[in-house]
Formats: C-alpha cells, structure tokens, sequence
C-alpha cells in the first residue's frame, strides 16, 4: 500500500559482509527494497538480521560491497553521511551532552549554514511540534528518557530531511511511554509528510505504526506487504513465526487445485488450506494455523482436530489455551473470554475446530 | 518528651566529635606535609640571612622580599628594579606557556590516534607512551643534549653531508629549554586527554556527520567541547612542573637560560640568600595558582556559554 508512485528509496542489490574468510560474516544479501515517498516503512526482524547494518547504510555510516541506494533517483551510496539529507534518531538517542536542548535541535541547521533568525524560527517551531518549549534552555542531561527521545527527533526533523531513519528508537522506554510515542511518531510523520524508515525487533510495534513492513532474517528481505498482508499471508515458516504465534502442523497435501489444498493431518483429519506454493503432489508439508483462528469445541466433532489440554494460561482479556494433539504436536489456542462461560479443565479432551480459510501452507 | 532535645544535641556532638576524629589522620598529614613546611618556607622568607647559608632565627628583615624584585646598587646601596630577575620570571611563564601550548597541538592527535585503536592494541601504544617517563630525568635531558650539541648527532650528520659549514648552535638556548620540556612533560598531557576521549561516545560523532556536520566541524563542535576536561587537566599536569622546571634548563639552558627553579636553587647552593630563596619559592606558588584560577575559571565560562 505504497501512498504515492514516487519512490524516495530504491535499494538495489545491496550486499555488505564483514571480515574474509573464515571469519567471514554476511550482514546483507543482494537486498532491494523500493520504499515510497511519505511512507511510513519499518524495517523488521531479530537482532542480527541486517537491519540496522541497511539502516547505516542508508545514512552513511557504513558503506556496501555491491548495490546502490538511490534517494529520489540520484545514487547516493557512495556519499559521506553529512552529504546525504537523510537524518537519523538514533537508539541511544547521541544527543550532545555539552549542549542545551535548543542547541542540540539547531545543530543541523546551523552545520547546513543557515542564517541565524532562520535557525531560531525553526528551533522554536520543533520545539512546539514536540512539546519540549518549557524544557528548551536545559541540558540535555537535566531531562527524561521520554524528553530527550523528543529532543532527538526534533534535532533529527528541524533539518527537514528526505527521508528520516529511525534506529529502535523507542527500545529504551517504558511499555507505557512507548505506546504514547508510537502514536506521537505516527501523528509527527503525517504533520511532516517525511518519509521514515524504522526500524524495530517488536513485531506488534511494527504491526501497529507501519504502513509498509520489510520482514528480515539472516541478511535476507523474507517478505514485504502492508501489516495485514504478512500477518495473514505470511511467506514462509519464519515470518509466521515472527510475526504474530502460529501453530505449525506436519500433514500430507493429497488433492491441490487453484491456490488451495486439501492437507491430510497425522489424526486423519482432511483440512482444506491455502497453498501460495507449487506442490508436487502428495507431498508432507507445513500448515500454520492462528492461535485465534483456532476453537475449542467440548466434544469432538467431525474434522476437528482431538487435543487433550495441557495448560491454560488467562491473559485478561483471552485466554491461551495450550493443548497437544493425538500426535504429541503442541497446539495453542486464544479465545476470547466471555463472561459466565464454563471454564475449561486441565486434562479435559476437546475438539479444535479451524476456522474456514485460516491454515496455509508455507515453504519451510 | 522533655529529655529528646538533650538527647538530639548529646547525639549531635557525638556524631561531630566522631567526624573529627575520623579525619584526624587525614588532617594531620595536611598539616605535617603540606600546610606546615609551607609556614617554614613563609618564615625564613621575613628572616635575615645567615653568613654561610641557612638564616638569622627570629631576626625579622623584608630584604628577601625585596630581593624578589629589586637589587641593591653595590656601589651606593640604593634600590632598583632587578631587570634580571624580570626576564628569568618572564622566561620561565613565557617557556612553561608555550610548552604547555606546543604539547596539547601534539598530545590530542596522539591521544586521539590512541582512543580509535582497538582495545586490545591500545594499551601497547599507552605502554610505549610512557615507556620514557622510566628512565631518569637527568638521563633523558643528557640524551638530548647529546643529540643538540655542536658535537652532536644532528650537527654531525648535516655536516657530513656538507648542508651546514658550521655547527648550528642548538644547545644553551631558550629552543633547547623548550624542546627538553615538550618531551618530558608530553606524557602527562597525552594521558588525561586519552582519558578523557576514551569515554567519549563515537556514536555523537556519528550523529555529528548525520547531521551536516563535516570532519572538522565535528571536530570543533563535539569532540573538542567534549575533551576539555582532559585538555585542562593536561594543561594543568604540564605548566605546573614547567614553570618550576630545575634539571631541564639548567643541562640544556646553560648558565644564560635560567628558569625559576634554577634561581630559587642559587640562593640556597652558592648565593646562600635562604630568605631570598624562600621569597621566590612563595612568589613561584602564587604565580602557578593565580594562573590556575584564571584558566580553570576561564574555562568554566566558555564552557557554560558554549553554543549560539
């Protein structure tokens, strides 16, 4: 769901390794990602899977084997960080400490050159735009976390860069402020129109901030799509993984037509799934299954899947449910809680019923 | 109820007599070793001096004071301004300033070379910094005479190559004073400086260049401002020692090039002037910490108003 046609970041076939050799570790691997203007794009994946090494790519820190980064069409791969109007929030926030937080937002402007009435203005218009007026003759080491986290995007937008990048900004904040600074990135990016790029290791900060997300692992771009796309269509086992909880469940596939399947499960229930792949057929496969597409039925019924409950574990608005099928395969199941229902015993032999359209076969 | 105020104020000096007597030691070395050989050195300086050295006890004269900056005309005895004791002051602050000056130029980019090393390799470069500072004092200053003097390494091989006809006279001069200064006290300025870039954060360096800011502006903006406390404590370290600095111009000044420390030891060796002496010693105290004021005041207001 790219916003606009006009892509403000092309990256083609980036590579990067480190070291040679034995020691040989690639941090990137033939990457191209086109990220649109104005959008709000993050960069997703566990520690180690390159995207931060693409993040200081693309500012300028650390510079690639192969590829280009273009921004707006024009090859910047090759240019010094301070050449590149792309700026950064960085994890730690870096911000100056000899520094008052005015000084601190003006820095940019004032190494662009700019006149000195000019600055001020636009010190004072970040100041209000992140609500840190009151705070502005401070040093930066007389405030909160959450207040220099303000100071650090305000110093990173008063240039008014192309594109922003955004290194775990918010990793270093409390659950509670950091979902205030997720809707306040959210509200800043559409008062600015800039175009940031994010990057995160917290899928559920991702699923709810991004327009477009990039799921990466081991140096590779696994899956690009909009939050719903990788959430319901995820590529492949490990995005299903990340991304959200997912059953997985060895089957058989026997009959496939167009896009979907019937899977034989090892208890010899018939399922029929999704299957975005090509199959030779029969063939033993992987289906992933939603925790919450999944129910419990009291009695087992036809196709449904018999599990006897191992755990249940209450999480205030549901409920897991962690069951273990005939087979030994452990299989979990969120419902929802309802008030007066009759609640589930441990040992209790249940069905599991699959929602119509929820299993899907994923390449391993 | 009515007994809590005597008990508090019991409590009170208690806990003030303990404090007292648990500084007591730290008290009496500051006594012992600082404050007091310094009250001797103040009185000998208001005493009459003794025929063979040592001074007149109890016997109160302002002649050694007077010695500081006036002389007295050996013919009819009348004061004048002392021009030679003038320029060995002005000499002294002027070689201690500029040796202060030339080892930060030199001891940041060493002590920044130093802070980018890998760790491991780091502490051999720390090691080979201060390998010298092992050696004596008086051994290294007669190396480098060895090395300066008309006979010495470098007018031998300029003349051997027929780029001089005669020795270039190094020794026995203020560059030779100077050049013996910077090398002994380099160390001590490498290292607070080292210390101080060590605990810098190179990912502000990182935010520097993100945010337009070339080498060196980077430079001047954060890693400068951010190392100060090293560049003044180095400072410090160097012009303290220099300015009362003995060995050094007295093996490659010579005789001419006398420096503070060289005077104030000619009073109490072949002048036997200890009020004179002790005099100078004081005025060398108050002139290193008048200095200090200013520089570590100056340096606090820069530092506060830094910016815009």
């Amino acid at each position: 769901m790219v916003k606009s046609q006009t892509a403000a970041v092309d990256v083609r076939g980036l590579s990067k390794h480190f070291g040679e050799g034995d020691t040989k570790v690639i941090a990137l691997n033939n990457v191209s990602i086109v990220i649109g203007e104005n959008e709000f794009f993050t960069l997703l994946g566990p520690s180690g899977c390159g995207k931060t090494t693409l993040l200081r790519m693309i500012a300028g820190f650390d510079f690639q084997n192969e590829g280009e980064i273009l921004l707006y069409d024009e090859n910047i791969a090759n240019l010094p960080p301070f050449k590149r109007p792309i700026n950064t929030v960085f994890q730690n926030y870096a911000l100056f400490p000899h520094m008052t937080v005015s000084q601190n937002i003006g820095f940019g402007l004032k190494m662009l050159g700019k006149p000195k009435p000019e600055i001020t203005a636009r010190v004072s218009e970040m100041l209000k735009l992140v609500q840190m007026e009151e705070l502005k003759d401070r040093k930066v080491s007389q405030i909160s976390g959450g207040q220099q986290q303000r100071v650090a995007l305000a110093r990173a937008l008063a240039p008014q860069p192309k594109v922003l990048l955004l290194d775990e900004p918010l990793s270093a904040l409390d659950y509670k402020l950091r979902k205030e600074m997720q809707i306040e990135l959210k509200r800043l990016q559409n008062e600015t129109g800039i175009t940031f790029i994010f990057v995160t290791h917290d899928q559920e900060e991702a699923l709810t901030m991004s327009d477009r997300i990039a799921v990466m692992s081991k140096g590779n771009v696994l899956q690009i799509g909009n939050p719903r796309e990788i959430y319901d269509r995820p590529a492949d086992r490990f995005v299903a993984s990340f991304i959200g909880e997912s059953n997985f469940i060895v089957c058989k596939v026997e009959k496939k037509t167009r896009g979907s399947a019937t899977a034989c499960l090892p208890d010899g229930t018939s399922l029929t799934v999704d299957c975005p792949v090509d199959l030779e057929l029969p063939q033993p496969a992987t289906i992933a299954i939603r925790p919450e597409h999944a129910f419990i039925s009291e009695k087992p019924g036809k196709n449904q899947l018999a599990a006897i409950i191992k755990n249940i574990v209450f999480l205030g608005t549901d409920t897991h449910v962690h069951t273990q099928l005939s087979d030994g395969t452990a299989f979990v199941v969120r419902q929802q809680n309802v008030i007066g229902e009759k609640p589930l015993q441990t040992g209790q032999n249940v069905g599991i019923r699959i929602a119509d359209g929820a299993a899907r076969i994923l390449k391993d | 109820m009515q007994n809590n105020p005597s008990i508090a104020e019991t409590a009170r000096r208690s806990d003030i007599r303990n404090r007292w007597l648990l500084a007591a030691p730290a008290l009496t070395t500051i006594i012992l070793a600082a404050i007091g050989p310094l009250l001797v050195v103040l009185m000998f300086s208001f005493m009459v001096r003794g025929d063979y050295g040592d001074v007149k006890y109890w016997q109160f004269s302002t002649n050694g004071w007077l010695s500081v900056l006036f002389e007295r005309d050996p013919i009819d005895d009348s004061l004048g301004l002392s021009s030679a004791n003038f320029t060995i002051f002005l000499r002294s602050i002027k070689l201690s300033l500029i040796t202060t000056v030339i080892t930060v130029l030199l001891g940041f980019p060493t002590a920044y070379f130093v802070a980018t090393r890998p760790e491991k390799s780091r502490h051999i470069w720390l090691l080979l910094i201060t390998i010298p500072f092992w050696t004596n004092l008086l051994i290294r200053t007669f190396g480098i005479q060895d090395v300066i003097r008309n006979e010495g390494l470098i007018n031998n091989v300029l003349l051997k190559f027929g780029l001089i006809s005669q020795p270039i006279q190094m020794l026995f001069t203020d560059g030779a004073v100077l050049l013996g200064l910077t090398y002994v006290y380099f160390p001590l300025m490498v290292l607070p400086i080292y210390s101080s870039l060590e605990k810098l954060d190179f990912r502000l360096v990182e935010a520097g260049y993100d945010l337009y800011a070339t080498r060196a502006k980077v430079l001047w903006n954060i890693i400068l401002p951010l190392s100060k406390p090293g560049i003044i404590a180095g400072s410090i370290l160097v012009f303290i020692p220099c300015i009362g600095a003995y060995v050094t111009p007295r093996v490659l000044g010579g005789g001419k090039n006398m420096m503070l420390g060289n005077l104030i030891e000619q009073q109490f060796g072949q002048a036997r002037d200890w009020p004179f002496g002790a005099a100078l010693s004081i005025t060398l105290l108050v002139i290193v910490t008048l200095a200090l004021l200013i520089y570590v005041r100056s340096a606090a207001r820069e530092s506060g108003s830094h910016g815009h």
